[in-house]
This record gives C-alpha cells, sequence and structure tokens, in this order.
C-alpha cells in the first residue's frame, strides 16, 4: 500500500522554512506578551504552543492521503464552512461589537479563517475542469463569482471587513491565474468600476464614515491613526539591528494595539531590527516561491491550482499585513501568518501547508 | 504515468507562474524598501521619538447632559474635578515622591499607598489614580510644588453637581463608577472602567441621552511631559440636555411640606399626563455618592427604615384606602348595583356572617346616598356595593382606572401594585376567596396595593373628565446647542369605563368631601377655588397587637385631590406613612400644593380655617 517515493519526495525544505518562520512567531508572541510586566502573563503564548501542536497533527493529517480526495469531498467542505458561518451569526460570542468566534469547549475557533482553505477548493475544483488557454469567459465566471460572494456576505455580516477582503483577493488571484478572456476582463472590470460607486450612494453615513476610515487612518486620529504612528515609531526605532529581546519600549509602553495579533510585525521589527523583519520577509518569499514551484511541478489542473491558491492566501495576508503596519495600506484585521497570535489563523495556515506538502509528495505520480 | 493535463501544457502554466513569481517580487521589494526606509532613514528620528515616546494619547471627557426644570431652572450641573494621579516610570523615587506630595498637599499617606498597591498589577506606564477631586487648597499646594513632584499628573474631569440636592434627590437620580456587569453591556461599549454612569432615577433611565462622546487629542509631549504640541483633535460630544416636567417650585414647597415625615407627593398635569412634582421622603445627599461615600455611609442609608434611597411615589405600595371608593362608586354606578339615589342607613357597622364590619364613624353615618358616601367616606355603604358587585367585577374596574400595573412612567424600577381576584387568591395564596374579604377590598384595604403616582393618575383622569394619560416626566431632549430632538407628546393610554352622568356623580362625591361642612377634607377646603377629594386612611396591620410601638403602628395618610373642579390644571396624591388620618396629615399638604400652584407659586397665607373647624371630623 504505502509507496516509498511517497516519503522520498516528502518536501523537507517546505516543513524546515515552516517551522522557522513558527520560531520567529514564537519569539515575537514571547516578547509581545510579556510587554512592560514585571511577570509576564505566559498564558497566550502557552496557547499559541498548544495550537500550534495540534495544527501540526492536522497538518500531517493533511498529506496523508492523496489530495485528490478533497476535489471529491470539495462540495461537502464549502457547505460545511458555509454552515459555520451562518452558526456564528446565530451562536457566535460578541467581542468588541462583532461576533466572529464559535466557542466549542475551552477554544474558541474562527470559522471565517477556514473558509479560505474551503474557497480555495472548491474554485480549484471548479478551474480544473474549465481552464484552457483561451481563458474564462463570463459565463464561466458566473459560478465562482457566486460560490465567492456567499461566505463573502456571511463575513461582512460579523462583521470583519479584513477576512471577507482577503478571502475575495485569493479568489481574484486564483481567477486571474487560471486567466480570464479578454472580452470578459473588459466586462469584469467596467462592471466592478460602475458597482462601487452605487454602492457607496446606498451606504448609511456611519458606514461611510467607517470606510472612509478603513482606508485613511487619519481621519481616526484617536483609533487606527494613533495605532499606525506608534507602529511606524516601533519599526523605525528598531533601526538596523533592532533593542535586543525584550528591549522593545513602544511594546512595553502598550502602545501598540493588539500588539500579540495584528501588529506583532512591529514587535518583532522594533526588537529585532531591520535584520529580523528582512530574515522574515524573505522567509516569506521563499515559502512563497516553493509554494507556486510545487504547483509549477504538478501536472494536475487541480493540484496546481489548489498549490496556487494556497500561496495566494500566504502572500496576499503577509503583504496586506507587513503593509499595513508599516502605514502603506489601510488598516485592517488580517493576521501575519505563523505569526500573529491566533489558534483558527495557525490552523488555517498549517492545513495550507499540508495541503502543498501533499501535493507536492504526490508530483512522482508525473514523472 | 502521464500528464494529466489534457487542455493546457505545464510550459503554458509555467509561463503563467514565472509572471506570478514577478508580481509577488515586485510586492515583496516594495516592503522590503519601505522597511529600509523606515529603519535606515528614518531610524534616528524614530527612535528618539520613541525613547521620549513622546506621542500620546489624551482623552478628553465628555461633558453630562444637564438636567432643568420645566421652568428652564438648572438642577443638575458639572463642575470641574480635579483628579490627581502618578506616572510610576517618570515618578524616579517612588516612595519618595508620594511622601513629598502626602507632605505638601496634606494628602493622608497611607490613602495614597493603598491607591498604588491596588493598581499594582497595571503598567507602570499608565497614570494611575491616586485622589479624584481634590480640593482647591489640595490642587494649589500641588501646582506650585510641580517641579518637586515628579511623575505626578492633575487631570480635569467634569463631576456632576446636584445644585438643591437632597431636593429632587428621587427624580434626577445619583450616579456611580460602571460596574464589570455594565462593561460587558453592549449598551456601555464606549465606556472604560472607572466611569461614572447614572445608577438611579433620570441620571439611569436616560443615561443613553445624557452621556457625551469621549474626545481625545494626539499630543507631542516633551520630556518633561508637558505638551509641546497637539497633533490631532477628536472633540468630545457633550451629552443631551433634558428638561424635566416638574416646577421645581411646586417640588420643593411639596417637600418642604412633607418635611420630616416619610411619604410621597405626587402631582401631575391632568390634561396631559406631565408630572409637575414627584417628591419622596426622606431623600439623600445624591453628591456623596459622586465625592466616595464610606461604607458606614452606605450601610446607614441602606438600613435606615425609612428608606430613604426609595422613590416612594413609584417604588412603595400601599393599601390604597377609602381613595379606593372612587373606584368602588364607578364600578357600583356603572353596573347597576346602586344608582344616584340608591340610599342605605348606616348605624356605624354591618353584620355579615359571623362577623361584624365597622364604618370608621362610630355612631353611624345615618341615611346615606352615594353622594355623601363619598364625601364623607362612609364604609357600611361600600361594604354593601361591595357585596354585590363582588370582587372579580371590582377588580376589572380597578384595572380600567390604571392600577395593578405600572403606569409606565419614564423611571426605573416602577411597581405595579396589587390588584386581587378570586383566581389570583386561589394561585397565590392556595385559598378560596371568603365573600367577607370583598368588603375589605372594596374600601381599599386587604390585598389591594397601589403606589402614589398609580393614585394620582386615577384621580387625575377623574379630574379631566375620564381619559388616562401615560405619566412623563421628561418634557424635551435637546442637543447641547438647543437642538430640540425629543418632545415628549401627551399619550392617551386609555378612558375610564363610566358614563358621563355617573362621572359627574362621584365628580360631586369629590367636591363635596372638600366643600361640604360634613365632608372629609372641609378642614382643607381653599378659598376662592374649588378643590375635590377623597381622603384615605390605611390600616396597618398589626395595629392591635403592639400598641407600645407609638410612631410604627400609626394608620397611614392619604389624600387624592384635583383642582379647580371644571378643567383642572392639577392633580395630586399625598401619602404619608403613619400619618394616622388622611384629613389631618395629608389633605393639608396637597392643599397648599395646589394653591401654591394655582397661585403661580404665591407664598400661603395664614390657613386661618383650618384652626376654625376643628371640631366636626376626625379622619374618615
Amino acid at each position: 500500500m504505502f509507496d516509498r517515493r511517497l516519503l522520498q519526495c516528502f518536501d523537507w525544505g517546505l516543513l524546515v522554512l515552516t517551522l522557522a518562520i513558527g520560531t520567529s512567531g514564537l519569539v515575537a508572541l514571547y516578547s509581545a506578551v510579556s510587554a512592560g510586566a514585571v511577570e509576564p502573563d505566559l498564558t497566550l503564548f502557552r496557547k499559541q504552543l498548544i495550537w500550534y501542536a495540534c495544527s501540526f497533527i492536522i497538518m500531517i493529517f493533511c498529506f496523508l492521503f492523496d489530495y485528490k480526495q478533497f476535489e471529491r469531498f470539495a462540495n461537502a467542505i464549502y457547505i460545511a464552512s458555509l454552515g459555520a458561518l451562518t452558526a456564528v451569526l446565530f451562536f457566535g460570542k460578541y467581542v468588541g461589537g462583532s461576533r466572529r468566534w464559535l466557542q466549542l469547549g475551552p477554544f474558541s475557533l474562527q470559522p471565517s479563517e477556514m473558509t479560505k482553505v474551503a474557497i480555495i477548493i472548491v474554485l480549484a475544483r471548479y478551474y480544473a475542469k474549465l481552464i484552457n488557454t483561451e481563458g474564462l469567459t463570463l459565463r464561466d465566471l458566473m459560478v465562482p463569482v457566486f460560490l465567492t460572494a456567499l461566505p463573502f456576505a456571511l463575513i461582512v455580516r460579523q462583521p470583519d471587513l479584513g477576512t471577507a477582503m482577503v478571502i475575495a483577493l485569493i479568489a481574484g488571484a486564483i481567477t486571474f491565474f487560471v486567466k480570464i478572456e479578454r472580452r470578459a476582463f473588459v466586462w469584469l472590470v467596467t462592471t466592478f468600476a460602475m458597482l462601487v460607486p452605487s454602492v457607496w450612494f446606498f451606504l448609511r453615513g456611519y458606514q461611510k464614515q467607517r470606510i472612509l476610515t478603513f482606508f485613511n487612518p487619519d481621519r481616526d486620529p484617536l483609533g487606527a491613526g494613533y495605532h499606525i504612528i506608534q507602529s511606524k515609531i516601533a519599526i523605525g526605532s528598531g533601526m538596523l539591528t533592532g533593542k535586543g529581546f525584550l528591549k522593545g519600549t513602544q511594546n512595553a509602553l502598550s502602545f501598540l494595539p493588539e500588539q500579540h495579533t495584528d501588529f506583532i510585525f512591529s514587535v518583532l521589527c522594533e526588537e529585532w531590527g531591520f535584520v529580523g523583519g528582512m530574515t522574515v520577509i524573505v522567509l516569506f518569499l521563499l515559502i512563497i516561491a516553493l509554494g507556486l514551484s510545487i504547483a509549477g511541478r504538478c501536472r494536475d489542473p487541480f493540484g496546481t491550482i489548489l498549490s496556487v491558491g494556497v500561496t495566494a492566501m500566504i502572500a496576499w495576508q503577509v503583504f496586506i499585513n507587513i503593509g499595513m503596519v508599516m502605514g502603506l495600506l489601510p488598516v485592517v484585521g488580517v493576521t501575519l501568518p505563523f505569526v500573529s497570535y491566533g489558534g483558527s489563523s495557525i490552523l488555517t495556515m498549517m492545513i495550507g501547508i499540508g495541503l502543498l506538502m501533499n501535493v507536492s509528495m504526490r508530483r512522482f505520480k508525473f514523472e | 504515468m502521464t500528464d494529466y493535463l489534457d487542455n493546457v501544457s505545464s510550459e503554458w502554466f509555467d509561463q503563467r507562474l514565472s509572471t506570478t513569481m514577478v508580481v509577488v517580487i515586485a510586492a515583496f521589494v516594495l516592503l522590503i524598501a519601505r522597511l529600509l526606509f523606515l529603519q535606515v532613514i528614518e531610524g534616528r528620528e524614530l527612535r528618539r521619538l520613541s525613547e521620549i515616546n513622546s506621542i500620546r494619547l489624551k482623552t478628553v471627557a465628555a461633558p453630562r447632559g444637564l438636567i432643568f426644570d420645566s421652568h428652564d431652572r438648572l438642577m443638575a450641573d458639572n463642575r470641574p474635578s480635579y483628579d490627581v494621579s502618578i506616572i510610576v516610570k517618570d515618578a524616579g523615587s517612588l516612595l519618595e515622591t508620594i511622601s513629598k506630595l502626602s507632605r505638601y498637599a496634606g494628602i493622608d499617606e497611607s490613602e495614597l499607598l493603598d491607591r498604588l498597591e491596588k493598581a499594582k498589577g497595571t503598567r507602570a506606564y499608565k497614570p494611575v489614580l491616586l485622589k479624584s477631586d481634590v480640593s482647591r487648597d489640595e490642587l494649589a499646594a500641588i501646582e506650585v510644588n510641580r517641579w518637586d513632584l515628579p511623575g505626578i499628573v492633575v487631570n480635569v474631569s467634569p463631576r456632576r453637581d446636584y445644585i438643591y440636592t437632597p431636593s429632587s434627590a428621587h427624580i434626577l437620580g445619583y450616579m456611580g463608577e460602571i460596574g464589570v456587569k455594565e462593561l460587558k453591556n453592549k449598551r456601555f461599549s464606549d465606556c472604560k472602567t472607572g466611569d461614572y454612569i447614572g445608577k438611579y432615577g433620570i441620571e439611569r433611565s436616560r443615561e443613553h441621552w445624557l452621556r457625551g462622546k469621549r474626545g481625545g487629542q494626539q499630543v507631542e509631549v516633551k520630556a518633561t511631559g508637558q505638551v509641546a504640541r497637539v497633533l490631532n483633535t477628536v472633540d468630545a460630544v457633550p451629552g443631551h440636555n433634558i428638561i424635566l416636567s416638574i416646577d421645581l417650585s411646586l417640588q420643593q414647597k411639596a417637600e418642604q411640606l412633607l418635611g420630616e415625615k416619610a411619604g410621597a407627593a405626587v402631582a401631575v398635569d391632568p390634561s396631559t399626563g406631565r408630572i409637575l412634582a414627584m417628591v419622596s421622603t426622606p431623600s439623600y445627599d445624591q453628591n456623596s455618592f459622586i465625592s466616595g461615600m464610606s461604607h458606614k455611609e452606605w450601610n446607614a442609608l441602606v438600613s435606615d427604615p425609612m428608606h430613604p434611597l426609595e422613590n416612594k411615589a413609584i417604588q412603595a405600595e400601599y393599601p390604597p384606602a377609602s381613595t379606593y371608593k372612587i373606584i368602588a362608586a364607578a364600578a357600583g354606578l356603572e353596573e347597576g348595583v346602586i344608582d344616584e339615589n340608591s340610599s342605605f342607613f348606616c348605624p356605624g357597622f354591618l353584620k355579615f356572617g359571623n362577623r361584624t364590619y365597622r364604618c370608621w364613624k362610630k355612631w353611624g353615618h345615618g341615611e346615606v346616598n352615594i353622594v355623601k358616601a363619598l364625601s364623607e367616606s362612609c364604609d357600611v355603604y361600600f361594604y354593601k356595593v361591595g357585596q354585590e358587585l363582588g370582587v372579580d367585577r371590582l377588580a376589572w374596574y380597578a384595572r380600567a382606572f390604571g392600577l395593578g400595573s405600572p403606569t409606565g412612567v419614564d423611571l426605573d424600577h416602577e411597581a405595579g401594585g396589587l390588584i386581587p381576584t378570586a383566581q389570583w387568591k386561589k394561585k397565590r395564596v392556595g385559598v378560596s376567596w371568603q365573600k367577607g374579604e370583598t368588603l375589605s377590598i372594596v374600601i381599599g384595604q386587604g390585598f389591594n396595593l397601589a403606589t402614589p403616582l398609580q393614585m394620582a393618575m386615577v384621580v387625575a383622569a377623574v379630574g379631566n373628565g375620564g381619559t388616562r394619560y401615560q405619566p412623563t416626566i421628561v418634557k424635551t431632549i435637546r442637543t447641547a446647542d438647543g437642538k430640540t430632538v425629543y418632545e415628549s407628546v401627551p399619550k392617551i393610554v386609555g378612558k375610564l369605563p363610566i358614563s358621563k352622568k355617573n362621572l359627574s356623580i362621584v365628580r360631586n362625591g369629590l367636591f363635596k368631601a372638600v366643600n361640604d361642612r360634613h365632608g372629609t377634607a372641609w378642614r382643607s377646603r381653599l378659598d376662592g377655588v374649588a378643590m375635590c377629594g377623597k381622603t384615605g386612611t390605611a390600616q396597618v396591620v398589626g395595629r392591635r397587637e403592639d400598641d407600645e410601638d407609638g410612631e410604627r403602628i400609626k394608620d397611614h395618610a392619604w389624600f387624592l385631590a384635583y383642582a379647580p373642579e371644571d378643567n383642572p390644571s392639577i392633580a395630586v396624591a399625598v401619602f404619608v406613612e403613619h400619618g394616622e388620618h388622611g384629613s389631618t396629615t395629608a389633605a393639608p399638604i396637597a392643599a397648599e400644593m395646589i394653591r401654591f400652584h394655582l397661585s403661580g407659586g404665591q407664598p400661603g397665607k395664614a390657613p386661618s380655617h383650618n384652626v376654625r373647624h376643628l371640631e366636626t371630623v376626625q379622619g374618615d
């Protein structure tokens, strides 16, 4: 039964890269949670370790059987994730004005995170049958738009604009990768350009305010605007080599909002400087390159698109999160993969890595 | 194995993947360039900013909405409060600074150390509140020696100030620090620990309007902590101002009339349901809740047998006693049990079953018709009405007059009172209704319970010709710059189920109770204006058993009234705990409130006729 070639083709490089980035994340998290306190409260740090351990097991589970199984059960996975998103709207717990978490015993899960993987799988299955060098027609695009719009709307309802946007971006990246027909492309761009102003017209005043602030943090000088200033100071003050482990002051002053989740990169850069920040960025770039090369070596459309999807998920989140904390992009609640605190985020990313490994170790089937 | 791809070639894929990689690299180069810019090019400047942690956020508290009476007299104001805090990190030698602060300002050092101890868990960079609301002298001492007190900061914040406290304390209510439970509530999502919120009265029920929106400033500070420049400001939005329907002079007049006695007085405008005065005595000092009350003071307030914290006008439920005869009379007339001319002989008692039910007038009222029965409050007459009506028909009318459920006034904690029915008793007490109990019910004793506000609304409806209004106390809500956002409109909640003719019979009874020389409230009649009213004396259970305890066993006194007789502009309910007789304690208070109101707040003449007519009536 067991094919020795599976082991031979195992992607050790991807595992090492993942572990390296995970470790740097844990170091940064340790700094973030012990900020300014005489006796650091390590509860969050321990929880993160437990999440890593659990996610690691699930990651192994994800490459034990052929990824073709995911193609078979794609619809079931997709529907299950829609079910979880609906459940959150009714039974989720309120935290800070939004409902994002489902309480499962001592743990709480964020179904919107898992939905990212579900949408990648279901789109990969759909596009795998249609893919051709001419590109997708408008008619082809109707189903994927619908498949993406459903979870998107459910997540916006929570509300969690950041995650909803990431889902749309992942779907968009996969679709562009598969290629869109020129005529369809023109259509898409024009409808989109017309849709945005008309939606704006229907929004209420406070919703407009929220969106304006979202794109321009300076409109909210006591909230997002202030956070960005402090984050930039934190990163910049790290200079070339950083202030040293646990020596970050911006972090200690708790000037950084969500220093252990969305703004963890600022903590890392303050203490480890340009050297540390650059290392992390390069590690991410290597993972992305590896993901794309896995996609390339796979000779099966489903496997290729699946790998591209997972890679797009990692790439978008890294780009948005780091761009945000450095003041390049609007302040959105998007986590830094493998680094930010958060069980659902870690779990999702590890599932993604598991899928990449799955595709990678079964490449011999085409050789 | 063969190539899975049939539509596309692997070269096509590889080409697309390379393009993707180029895009990714471009994006990451952008990130790295930005990182380089922040950490290397701007690094030195940003490091400097981080070292003096010069950019800070200062919150600016929003002034709470003001509360006015109906004549725009300010009742609840805001005053500046100076709060002293310490930033541990900036303090140098912590204990030395604390002891210097104690020495300069004359504040007890152990008190300061206590505060510091409690805040030990919090981060060293956040200000720890040492003493809130310091006096002017303490403030001056701190300001003068500021140079010697590193890390000490003084913040100004608006504090509630109740100008006339303890007057109107039960209406306005008081404020207190927000609790852990409330902080979790969505309604208080914009609040922080240490914020003050309304805990009682209007402050509580209209918290949402009164609380403003906190503002703040992004500031750059110098190394010494002073503000070098303001980078950005978000103005605080003051809360909404509330104008009550209360007439402060009438309110104070009523408070003064009730004096030391425990009781309640409610005055309403019968044509709108607006509350003109709502008094509950004894009262308490609202400001002491804000400046911080000791456990001893708090316990004294809570355990006081006179219940100063309770708004007796809406929270206390009492037997309505003879004032209930208004409803019994209406029910009897409407149900055809009696009419204008029915008369009974009152020998001073009624034998029913094997018991004797007494009239309050030992030697009897003689021949009595309905008007006389009301004006002289003949119990025997109503015993007979009650026998005929039965408890359930009586209860239906009581409910139709608004008893038995809260009036829905815009204050929290309102009690609903109790109107018993046969079914209710079976369910709650487990015993069937006894016919004899109806005789207690019909004269407002027994299980019957009503709040003074409910009774005021009963007499207001009788006075205005039968329309029941929802009582309201908030008249207008305005923004801080004067734009009206809410204006109360009279809301009709029902009509009394009584014909014009029968209502006029009842009204005649109430007229004679005051204006006939045999009426129970004759001594409290007013010169020049016809007041109508009904006295009541609520028996306090256990009266006979413990006679030695003087104050406690006296009966409660009621008086309901409206004036003038036609188109009344005021209706009043006065309740005096252990006041003994409605006619002697409650009626004079109500009469003076009405006179005061109708005369537009003129000081009263000596109530001469009260002295002249001491002879006839002794209560009801």
